[in-house]
């Protein structure tokens, strides 16, 4: 007779206990600790002893500060206008018409979503910049064209960039739209753009908006665009960041800190509006049949697939014309024409330990990301428990604290005891883990929701212990869902800037961080150079994971 | 080997709302039990804590002589069949009855024969290396009962299994089941909420009410001899007419049908007869009514009569001359033998059907 006891399963005998328990451990100590330090240091200045509101009144002052948060503002709030304006019309022609070559179409939108972070800006400015070949051959002819340095461009890079978010929330919700909803509005006599605003727009909205949001928070955060097309006039929050914490004496960083601290409530107050917003209005609906695709011919076929085309293709266009100008001959400082190779043979030895840099780095913390992304996935989807609702905050806090922001409450925080890491390789893979982490965590979940949990315990009916099944079953059927999420997560390592940048001391440069300070220098050679290795790199990545999933990979 | 299952005073919570409220059974080695109820009954609830999927509030549970209360359910040796059969999507249908076997670390050269026995019994030998999703629903089920009986468990569970397959299957499925239940003679507790699925595949079924069982006896005994009024509702069709008991057990009809039912449970005052359908019939006297509607169902035509102050009851009349039947309109008498009946009182609440 065994002993009697009721309780089956003690706490702490649980292994997803101790699972949550690291997890938490890992956000405390790598996310929630390095933000606090900065919180307190927005509250400190170097002139007065304790609590202050000096480094805000300062920023609240001088025009220099507060008009960063306007300009902040004002590129991230009209690329998400323009971005809306972009995807949402690409979505409904992609979901509805037989648009020619749309898997081409689709595939650029990801690959532009997913290009190194200053790339855009970069080849603009090859072409319409104050040496831009198109402005130094319009200048022959005496016409100057706008500048593309400051707001406008800025915006147009960044609506390019970030488009094919709004792109594909959009079309997801549009291929989850039950076609009989369209068809009855039909039958009640609704015209097709009448249809369009009163059916199809209020059920996809939820998912413009989350697009939408997302645009928003990544504009806002974007750190290589502003620096390179804002130079000295047009500042924004995380150029501000990056060059106060430089320039600041002392390194305590308390504007910088203080500055942080005025992005992240902005992104938390967007992301509060948002899901006040959807909660309202939240129409589940699950196609049973999804809407048909029209079949349209020739010239209206052709007229379905020019927008499309157009918009993918411009915003494709800046990886195209990187890697065309890397193979041109260059003075130094700009681009002369005629072919060479020159370009690749000139980086040596830098190429290959910024390759070998941003490989292992990227790969160690894949290591960490799909083991801990299979874990966080199974306890956010399966132990949600009391603890779960934090869990899912903590996932979206890598969303709400841009790249920059992170980057500083690390080298406030671990430049100092009890744990020093700044200038070493961990810190840049431990902060690649917590950005990109949520990425795997929310594929893997989503793919876990659609998983019967019955066939986790057929298999410990059948004898094999739970943590056995977990690894045996649960985790090898998650793995699809696992892997097209960790590739998001790989390639936006790999092109990781604004935080790496920060924590980089020279002899850890990533790819990336090589390839942006060689532009920033204008040594437009090895920038191009650089810059294309890693487009391509990227790209080929890509390219083999939506050949693997069958294109089943979601942003 | 298979084991008798005991259960005494099962209580389950969840939070404040108390799933069990002390729930006793005693199956029998080599029984087929089923649980029978409504949807949140707390059928499947029980299945799971022998299962040892839920946690126990309260009560033993014996598997032979054996407290199993503390038994982690990858020890407790059952073999479970799922509602959605919970087939392993990765593996093949060998692979799939094989995996409970390699657990138990039975030798290689004895999981072959053993799998190839198995998938035999349930006929679906010529498909051992397809994949899961290559299959049929009743072939999934076949799997799923395979993988769960070749373990040779001590038990048997099966949660609804047959709940996502189309009618004909079920009834092709449940005989399958009930057949090679007989040949393996192993424990079998059954879930269902389907009340024909329960009589035409159990020794013995206990229904169960809101976390309490109402009656667990033998299929015929809960047919003939509901033990209350939301037993004889729920399981089959039946008549639920209003009459008065006296004392002495005369059962008045509203004054249109007297006789004395000698073991009337101790009842007097209002109280309500319950009568299957085809324990009604047309005869010269009794309660006058009028019919309403008749479909013609093949052995037997059913009859909807309406009876003054009764409403509409009714009646399957088995009569094997078809050319006699009632036209709509007609005035009958209907009656019964009072033998057959049952009575409960008048405010037993009633389940719906």
């Amino acid at each position: 007779m065994l002993k009697r006891k009721n309780t089956s399963v003690v706490f702490y005998k649980d292994p997803w206990f101790w699972v949550k328990i690291g997890v938490f451990v890992l956000f405390l100590v790598f996310l929630i600790w390095p933000f606090s330090s900065i919180i307190t240091n927005a509250f400190r200045s170097n002139k007065v002893d304790g609590f202050t509101l000096a480094n805000f009144d300062k920023f609240f002052t001088k025009k220099y500060y507060y008009g960063a948060l306007g300009n902040s503002l004002a590129v991230s709030l009209v690329p998400t206008l323009f971005a809306v304006l972009l995807g949402v019309p690409m979505a409904y022609l992609m979901t509805r018409y037989n648009v020619w070559g749309k898997k081409i179409w689709h595939i650029l939108a990801i690959l532009s979503l997913m290009s190194p972070p200053f790339l855009g800006a970069y080849a603009w400015i090859m072409l319409f910049g104050r040496s831009g070949s198109v402005t130094t051959f319009l200048q022959q002819f005496g016409i100057s064209i706008p500048t593309i340095y400051g707001f406008g461009g800025i915006s147009a890079v960044l609506t390019l960039k970030l488009y094919p978010y709004i792109y594909m929330y959009t079309s997801g919700a549009m291929e989850s739209i039950d076609s009989s909803l369209e068809e009855c509005a039909e039958n009640l006599g609704s015209g097709k753009l009448r249809r369009f605003l009163t059916v199809t727009m209020p059920v996809v909205a939820p998912s413009i908006t989350a697009g939408a949001l997302v645009v928003f928070m990544s504009a806002l955060a974007d750190f290589g665009t502003p620096m390179l097309l804002g130079g000295q006039d047009y500042r924004t929050l995380p150029v501000l960041i990056y060059q106060e914490y430089l320039s600041e004496t002392g390194g305590n960083g308390n504007l910088a800190s203080a500055i942080s601290i005025i992005i992240v409530v902005i992104t938390l107050l967007m992301l509060v509006i948002q899901k006040g917003w959807v909660s309202r209005k939240n129409y589940m609906m699950s196609a049973l049949r999804p809407p048909k695709v029209i079949e349209v011919h020739g010239f209206k076929r052709f007229l379905v697939t020019l927008p499309v085309f157009l918009i993918s293709f411009i915003s494709f266009l800046p990886q195209i014309i990187v890697c065309a100008s890397s193979f041109q001959k260059t003075n130094y400082s700009s681009f002369i024409g005629g072919f060479t190779l020159d370009n690749y043979a000139e980086l040596g030895s830098r190429l290959w330990s910024s390759l070998r840099n941003t490989f292992s780095y990227s790969l160690i913390a894949m290591v960490f990301i799909v083991l801990i992304g299979i874990l966080f996935a199974y306890v956010v989807v399966r132990r949600k428990g009391k603890t779960g609702g934090g869990l899912d905050m903590l996932l979206m806090a890598p969303y709400v604290i841009p790249g920059s922001v992170l980057g500083l409450c690390y080298i406030v925080t671990f430049n100092v005891k009890p744990l020093i890491l700044t200038g070493t390789a961990a810190i840049i893979i431990i902060s690649y883990v917590i950005r990109k982490l949520p990425y795997t965590v929310r594929s893997a979940s989503a793919f876990l929701m659609q998983m019967d949990p019955s066939v986790e315990e057929a298999s410990i009916n059948l004898g094999v212990a739970p943590m056995k099944t977990f690894w045996k079953v649960t985790a090898r059927l998650m793995l699809p869902g696992v892997f097209s999420g960790a590739i998001l997560s790989w390639v936006t390592c790999i092109n990781e800037l604004s935080c790496s940048i920060m924590l980089s001391s020279g002899r850890n440069n990533t790819l990336t961080i090589e390839a942006y300070t060689n532009i920033v220098r204008n040594s437009v050679g090895s920038g191009a150079a650089l810059s294309a290795i890693l487009t391509v790199t990227s790209g080929i990545i890509l390219l083999i994971a939506l050949k693997i999933t069958k294109g089943k990979i979601r942003v | 080997m298979s084991n008798a299952v005991i259960i005494k005073d099962a209580v389950k919570r969840y939070g404040d709302f108390v799933a069990l409220k002390g729930v006793s059974l005693d199956i029998q080695e080599g029984e087929f039990f089923t649980l029978l109820g409504p949807s949140g009954c707390g059928k499947t609830t029980l299945l799971r804590m022998i299962a040892g999927f839920n946690s126990i509030e309260g009560g033993e549970f014996y598997f032979g002589d054996k407290l199993i209360n503390a038994v982690p359910a990858h020890k407790r040796d059952i073999g479970m069949v799922f509602q959605n059969y919970a087939i392993f999507p990765h593996l093949t249908v060998a692979e799939n009855v094989a995996y409970g076997l390699k657990a138990r670390k039975v030798p290689a050269s004895e999981i072959k024969p053993r799998v190839e026995k198995a998938l035999e019994l349930v006929q679906i030998a010529h498909l051992a290396e397809r994949k899961p999703s290559d299959l049929s629903g009743g072939q999934q089920q076949r799997v799923a009962l395979a993988r769960a009986f070749v373990i040779e468990p001590s038990v048997l569970l099966m949660d609804e299994p047959l709940s996502n397959l189309d009618a004909k299957l079920r009834v092709q499925m449940r005989t399958a089941i009930k057949k090679l239940q007989r040949q393996l003679g192993i424990t079998t507790i059954y879930v269902t909420h389907d009340q024909e699925e329960a009589l035409a595949i159990s020794d013995r079924i206990a229904v169960m009410k809101d976390g309490v069982i109402m009656q667990c006896a033998t299929p015929s005994e809960i047919y003939a001899r509901p033990a209350n009024a939301f037993v004889a509702s729920f399981i089959g069709t039946s008549n639920f007419i209003p009459c008065t008991v006296s004392p002495g057990g005369e059962v008045d009809v509203q004054g249109k049908m007297q006789f004395t039912l000698p073991d009337a449970r101790g009842l007097t005052g209002p109280a309500r007869l319950s009568a299957r359908p085809e324990q009604i019939f047309f005869a010269d006297k009794g309660l006058p009514g009028k019919v309403l509607f008749s479909t013609f169902l093949g052995d037997f035509i059913e009859y909807e009569v309406a009876v003054d102050g009764l409403g509409a009851l009714i009646v399957n009349d088995y009569t094997k001359d078809t050319s006699t039947r009632h036209a709509d309109g007609e005035a009958v008498f209907l009656n019964f033998d009072p033998a057959r009946v049952s009575i409960f009182p008048a405010d037993e609440e009633v389940g719906e059907e």
